[in-house]
């Protein structure tokens, strides 16, 4: 029996193999990192920002496909991004990038990279996302 | 392995097929194998809670009428289930609690604010579930004691040398687990028990994983404080059970203040209630201790020895089937050696991936931290996939688990 190969969609199996933009950066103006309560994974970003622009941004941690997935595309969106524009990044931006129906349970997985983003680089609470 | 009482009477084997037709649950079609989070519940104990509520719903220690009376007298047959089931000494010793969690923060903050002071030692181990876990740093903090952690060997199995070692610098409070929750290792409770006496510490048992499993008798043990849930035992959520030794209670204060916990309350003081009733304030979950009842009844009928020798035969079938798997790992020690609890990885798959997977196979496995992230951190893992068992999981289950298994295999190939 064979399910869901449409969950797993190609594109995100391969961001989850192949990541974009991991690893740590040296001179790095912001660093953040967050676990997911409910599993415990780790997504973590480096931020490299001058006059107010995304210059370079990488990121590490260790999840499960749809967080890691999540974290990469993220990495690809913001790069030469302005704050201003990053800062309007929505959930539902988070999700149409993913393509995929995600389910409540996992729905944290999704935004884990979310709350880096808006944690890290704008010091926001971040709990926006936790009410779900 | 079970208790000297039980074990004096054969194991009769487990009539599973007759089993699972007193669980409503399984006419899902869904394969459970999560019984380590929570556990189904046979009609017999929705029945019972269905009875209370339909039939003589009062509430308890109060009313005069029969009603009242008959929820009271059901209340309180569960506390002499409870104390038979896991033989206390006395009624007084069994107090409920909302779960494990509940009991073990009533005696870190009843027991603990008393007892604990600065410099004081607490020694737990690093695969304790968190509520047996962050009462204690909470308390350490709030004291300035100190906690010490008993590793694992690679086999999952706590090191007794180094327990051993801690004990000498006299621990006030030893806390461990029956079971892991996440390993399934069953610990040398008895033994560590008497050397942490010896060592004039205080211990408490969480059984959360145990009772069910390897039952306990907590006055050969000799533990000073025991914990477990309802909910993992066949009863509902929102019940569980501290044991306590007498002496140790009577002397503790209580938890929370409030109606049941007091014998007379003046505008300037108030007297407390006797045990039990001194640490349990406010209507309890009456319906849900009432299911308790019916919960142990039903695990006393089918007999512990039976389950856990059917729990056996099934962990050596699913680690078996499961180590044919290329790129899983097995955590945790021999299948003799731990209850029915096998957690794994797969290289290459995430275990929130498997247990997404599995889900489209209607398999349930728990996958995460399992609520032991230093044990994560220990294994140096993100998370494990857990599958657990309980006297109603069948090989059928597991083979289900393996079929999954390959198809997320596939997918991620």
């Amino acid at each position: 029996m064979a399910v869901d190969d449409q969950f797993y969609r190609e594109f995100i199996l391969d961001h989850y193999k192949n990541p974009r933009n991991f690893g740590r950066l040296e001179d790095a103006s912001v660093s953040h990192e967050e676990y997911n309560p409910l599993c415990g994974d780790l997504v973590g970003m480096d931020f490299r920002i001058a006059d107010g622009v995304i210059e370079d941004v990488r990121f590490h941690g260790r999840g499960c496909a749809i967080s890691q997935a999540s974290a990469s595309l993220m990495t690809e969106r913001l790069k030469g991004m302005s704050l201003e524009d990053a800062r309007q990044i929505s959930k539902e931006d988070v999700l149409e990038d993913l393509g995929i129906e995600i389910s409540p349970a996992r729905l944290k997985c999704a935004l884990l990279t979310l709350k880096v983003l808006k944690v890290g680089a704008y010091g926001l609470a971040g709990d926006e996302e936790d009410d779900e | 392995m079970s208790t000297s009482r039980s074990s004096l009477h054969p194991v009769v084997g487990l009539d599973v097929a007759a089993v699972r037709k007193d669980f409503p649950f399984f006419d899902s079609g869904i394969a459970y194998l999560d019984s380590a989070n929570t556990s189904q519940r046979p009609r017999q104990v929705l029945d019972a809670m269905q009875e209370y509520f339909t039939r003589y719903n009062s509430n308890i220690h109060r009313g005069v009428y029969r009603t009242s009376m008959e929820a009271t007298e059901r209340y309180d047959a569960t506390r002499r289930k409870v104390r038979e089931f896991i033989n206390a000494r006395s009624l007084k010793e069994v107090i409920f609690t909302r779960n494990v969690t509940d009991a073990i923060n009533l005696v870190a903050y009843s027991w603990g604010r008393t007892n604990v002071s600065e410099g004081d030692l607490i020694v737990l181990t690093v695969m304790e579930h968190h509520s047996n876990l962050v009462p204690w740093q909470m308390l350490a903090q709030e004291k300035g004691a100190r906690i010490e952690y008993v590793d694992i060997d690679d086999a999952g199995e706590l090191r007794m040398d180094q327990f051993h070692a801690l004990l000498e610098r006299k621990p006030k409070l030893v806390a461990f687990a029956q079971v892991s929750n996440t390993l399934g290792t069953i610990t040398p409770y008895r033994e560590m028990t008497a050397a942490a006496h010896e060592a004039g510490a205080v211990v408490l048992i969480d059984g959360a994983q145990g009772v069910q499993h390897v039952g306990v008798d907590v006055q050969e043990v000799g533990c000073d404080f025991y914990g477990f849930t309802g909910h993992k035992v066949l009863g509902p959520t929102g019940v569980g059970v501290l044991y306590g030794r007498r002496d140790l209670l009577e002397a503790m204060p209580p938890f929370e203040g409030g109606g049941d916990m007091i014998k007379a309350v003046f505008l300037d003081h108030t007297e407390y209630a006797e045990l039990p009733m001194k640490f349990e304030a406010g209507t309890p979950a009456i319906a849900e201790v009432i299911g308790l009842g019916a919960a142990i009844d039903y695990l006393r009928d089918v007999g512990l020895d039976a389950i856990r020798a059917h729990e056996l035969e099934l962990t050596e079938y699913a680690m078996e089937a499961l180590d044919e798997i290329e790129g899983l790992r097995l955590f945790g020690p021999a299948a003799a050696r731990r209850a029915g609890v096998v957690s794994f990885d797969v290289e290459g798959i995430h275990p929130h991936d498997l247990a997404t997977i599995l889900d489209r196979h209607d398999v349930c496995l728990r996958a995460g931290h399992n609520c032991a992230m230093p044990l994560m951190h220990r294994l140096d893992v993100a998370a494990l996939a857990r599958a657990s068992f309980f006297l109603y999981t069948t090989r059928e289950e597991i083979d289900r688990l393996v079929v999954g298994l390959h198809d997320a295999k596939r997918i991620f190939a």
